[in-house]
């Protein structure tokens, strides 16, 4: 079947061509549908994000800062993390691939929940909508932290509008969490046992696992810093005794392990990406997939390392920080475990490897520097600095974004049936990976010479590195306007794509591309490990015969 | 965590339980409430609050376990409902000893 | 597989299209309906955190603030939602064993027990109003834990008002349950609205199990 090569006439029924118009896109419950829907929603909130992030560093230009006003300057960093984090982060590899994928991965219809599938997507929109009418309203300048009292009290009033905005995305988070736990427990197909999954839908598990538990509390916070804001007396509030810190605590409860929720997907196409384009099955299969889970547990005993510096007792920071340094070890797990999968594998240079091998650098610069900030002595020097702001984009950018983008190309065919030119995507490729280090790498120098972030002016010797990273700003800007455009491109004009263009285990690569709306002729039964290439191969060379003896007999 | 996939027949259709569990349950649960009225009356000392937990969790741990039929239930359900419980504990613990730990070391004199 | 299923479908009322069959849906939504009283159960943790960390740093304040509660009331209350509990416990049994008439009966009691509690509820919050125990500028309270007390309130209310509005949201599934079951929509196989939604009226009761004791019972003997 994986063989089987569609003619590019062919007028096959797929998702794509199964409805038409405006409502079957805007009342789908088809979870491949829902998840072009989000595809559409996360690139334009990307793109809007994008668009601070130019602000922000033609700002910081010049040492005087002379571009933006100081108060316009807090708005455009603050906006530029909440539509970054809440609107594209969360919902990108989740929501785009996860939603396309785990139904497919499992060997299901469909999500569990369909119309929850649905109402997680109109969700994610209304709170876009609030986020974009604070913008619109005069922005919020407390930064994507809202740290009170600065929030609650003295920041001007659309930090209640954004921060209900960001509690409705949550929902949609959750839901969406929800959704994949269920489907991955109980939708599986026959013989797809726990350790057959492929690594991308333990990945996904295990961030879901994280929206369940983290969201609600940040859902908590949100709502009472907004009745704090609007009763003017709240449980924050240090005039009744209140204690700011507790916010901080409550925070990072959830946001730490959003950072989770954000690499924990990336992790998991990567591992999909090292498998197939080694062409063997991934080196500590189990390791690899219970480091997921385990990435995911110690994300919720960690958060107090950013409060190493906010008046938190030393005896907390001394345990977080050692709890901080044992994330260290799953993730560390990952990376050696993909790199031995290299060995002795053979490795093609497709776009997606490109991105994977982009991932797998960048995601070590960023962990190894999130040692040195995890250390309590070192963090007291380089908090709130530069290095802070490189390590997470390390992390945000280099990790998660490349992984999406990876996934992206390595899915692209099965999404839309269409490939997309090869040549350019390898130079859109290498323009983000020089683009991005040029951005960010002269970001740790000028962080570790102690330039502090969120500051819309600065001394005068940093003014060469600043030139450099906006510099290297604008070469990842059009690194990413390349792809999409090729990818718009190539919807309609790229070459037809076969079932499974790249060869590559995993059931989604058994139906064609696109998938018919119920995902699969017939429910698949799986019979072998995950990432069994012989066993892929004895399929495809037994299809072939097949194919003969109908076209001779 | 290898549980049959698609056909897990055992917990499929409802557990009927018997009534007279039902009204025990109700029965145990207001001794308990009016137990925790009494005992906050009585000086404890230090002991008033966890006497008053230890109730509480009891009662909640009855209607888990009976009117919402996580005896009964498949062992994901109750997987989920102690992981619950454990970072609901994780938060609450975690939170409450950078707070009972805040005068444990004092800050340099140079810094204050 | 693929015949069998299309059986399946065509004979099994309610089962949706990409079900296998009705135990895989039903044991889908139960365990769904567990994931998301697990994320309530993270909702309400933020406010017990909260509410342990001042409880901790202000014990005096706890204790006088709590005092101005009326125990009487709160235990009449707790006693009214536990009751409202076991009718619903029963209006689920009903619905397994297909008793339709013992169904209505019960859910229509737990609707009653429910807006009785909200009555008593409204009743507490009046008291407060009256003897200026709202938070804000019109706060009263003497000695030297004055601020802090409006702390506790600020619990008070933040913790019951998110418990009463859990409170309305299950009123308003009731009516939906009871209109649906006049409308002979459950059958003992498949009940899944009322199986589900007495998951979530549970556990309504147990945030209230413990916000009783420590809302209302603080340091009584000291009184």
């Amino acid at each position: 079947m994986s063989t089987s090569n569609p003619s590019p006439n062919d007028r096959r029924q797929h998702y794509l061509n199964a409805a038409y118009g405006l409502r079957s896109w805007l009342l789908t419950v088809d979870h491949k549908r829902i998840a072009l829907l989000y595809l559409g929603s996360i690139t334009f909130f990307f793109f809007i994000g994008g668009s601070f992030a130019v602000m922000i560093r033609m700002n910081l230009l010049t040492p005087d800062g002379s571009f933006l006003q100081a108060e316009t300057y807090n708005k455009f960093f603050t906006m530029h993390g909440l539509v970054m984090i809440f609107f594209f982060l969360i919902p990108s590899i989740p929501a785009v691939l996860g939603n396309f994928l785990i139904p497919m991965m499992v060997g299901a219809k469909d999500l569990a929940f369909p119309r929850l599938n649905l109402l997680s997507w109109y969700l994610y929109i209304i709170g876009g909508v609030m986020a974009l009418s604070a913008a619109a309203l005069g922005g919020v300048d407390t930064g994507w932290t809202f740290y009170t009292p600065y929030s609650s009290t003295y920041s001007n009033g659309n930090v209640v509008i954004m921060g209900v905005g960001a509690f409705v995305a949550g929902f949609s988070s959750i839901l969406t969490g929800l959704n994949f736990i269920v489907t991955i427990h109980k939708m599986r197909c026959p013989g797809l046992t726990w350790f057959r999954l492929p690594l991308f839908v333990w990945a996904m598990y295990a961030t879901s696992v994280i929206q369940i538990l983290g969201t609600p509390v940040i859902a908590i916070t949100l709502l009472l810093l907004a009745a704090e804001r609007i009763f003017h007396v709240g449980i924050f509030d240090p005039r009744i005794g209140g204690d700011p810190v507790l916010f901080q605590h409550f925070f990072w409860f959830y946001s730490h392990p959003a950072v989770y929720i954000m690499i924990l997907p990336a992790m998991g196409v990567i591992s999909e990406l090292v498998a197939t384009f080694s062409r063997k099955r991934i080196f500590g299969y189990n390791l690899v997939a219970f480091s997921s889970v385990a990435i995911a547990m110690l994300s919720f005993l960690v958060w107090g390392h950013h409060l190493f510096v906010s008046g938190q007792s030393i005896y907390a920071g001394l345990v977080f920080s050692v709890l901080s340094f044992m994330v260290a070890i799953p993730s560390a797990i990952k990376v050696f475990n993909w790199t031995a999968t290299f060995y002795r594998g053979s490795i093609s240079y497709d776009t997606p490897m490109m991105y994977c091998f982009g991932f797998i650098g960048l995601f070590t610069m960023g962990g190894v520097t999130g040692l040195l900030l995890a250390s309590l002595a070192v963090d007291v020097h380089l908090h709130d600095t530069y290095f802070v702001i490189a390590h997470f984009h390390y992390i945000m950018v280099g990790g998660a974004v490349m992984g999406y983008l990876g996934g992206m190309h390595f899915w692209w065919p099965k999404i839309t049936g269409r490939m997309y030119p090869e040549i350019w995507a390898r130079f859109a490729a290498v323009i983000i990976f020089v683009g991005f280090n040029l951005t960010f790498f002269p970001q740790f120098m000028l962080g570790y010479l102690g330039m502090p972030r969120r500051y819309h002016a600065y001394p005068a010797e940093f003014q060469v590195l600043n030139v450099m990273s906006t510099a290297g700003a604008s070469i990842l800007g059009l690194g990413y306007l390349i792809p999409m455009i090729y990818f718009i491109w190539s919807m309609r004009y790229g070459k037809p794509a076969p079932p499974n263009p790249w060869g590559a285990t995993g059931l989604e690569w058994r139906t064609p591309s696109p998938p018919p709306t119920e995902n699969f002729e017939e429910i698949p039964v799986v019979t072998e490990e995950a990432y069994d290439f012989e066993a892929l191969a004895r399929r495809d060379a037994a299809a072939l015969r097949n194919e003969g003896e109908l076209q001779n007999g | 965590m290898s549980e049959p996939t698609h056909h897990e027949k055992s917990h499929g259709s409802q557990h009927i339980v018997p009534l007279k569990v039902y009204f025990a349950v109700f029965a145990a649960l207001m001794v308990l409430t009016a137990t925790t009225v009494c005992v906050a009356y009585v000086n404890l000392d230090w002991l008033n609050l966890p006497v008053a937990l230890a109730i509480a969790i009891t009662k909640a741990t009855l209607v888990i376990l009976f009117f919402m039929h996580v005896k009964y239930s498949g062992h994901m359900v109750k997987v989920y409902v102690v992981a619950g419980v454990l970072f609901l504990i994780i938060m609450i613990g975690i939170t409450l000893s950078d707070y009972m730990t805040r005068g444990w070391i004092s800050v340099p004199r140079g810094w204050q | 597989m693929a015949d069998h299923a299309a059986a399946a479908h065509a004979h099994t009322p309610g089962l949706r299209h990409h079900f296998v069959d009705m135990d895989q849906q039903r044991e889908s939504a139960r365990l769904g309906m567990w994931l998301f009283l697990l994320t309530e159960i993270m909702f309400f943790g933020g406010l017990f955190t909260g509410y342990a960390i001042y409880r901790f740093s202000y014990p005096e304040a706890w204790r006088l603030a709590s005092h101005h509660l009326d125990v009487a009331l709160g235990a009449i209350n707790t006693g009214v939602l536990i009751l409202s509990s076991l009718t619903m416990a029963l209006a689920v049994r009903s619905a397994a064993t297909g008793k339709k008439q013992l169904l209505i009966l019960f859910l229509i009691a737990t609707l009653v027990f429910g807006l009785v509690f909200l009555g008593i509820k409204a009743k507490e919050y009046h008291d407060k109003f009256e003897h200026h125990l709202i938070p804000g500028t019109t706060f009263e309270a003497e000695g030297p834990w004055a601020h802090q007390e409006m702390l506790f309130y600020c619990f008070y209310f933040a913790m019951t008002g998110m418990h009463a509005l859990h409170m309305i949201i299950g009123m308003v599934g009731l009516l939906i349950l009871i209109r649906m079951s006049m409308n002979n929509k459950f059958s003992p196989e498949y009940h899944p609205h009322i199986e589900l939604f007495g998951l979530y009226w549970h556990f309504v009761d147990i945030v209230w199990i413990f916000l009783f004791p420590l809302l209302y019972l603080i340091g009584r003997h000291a009184a």
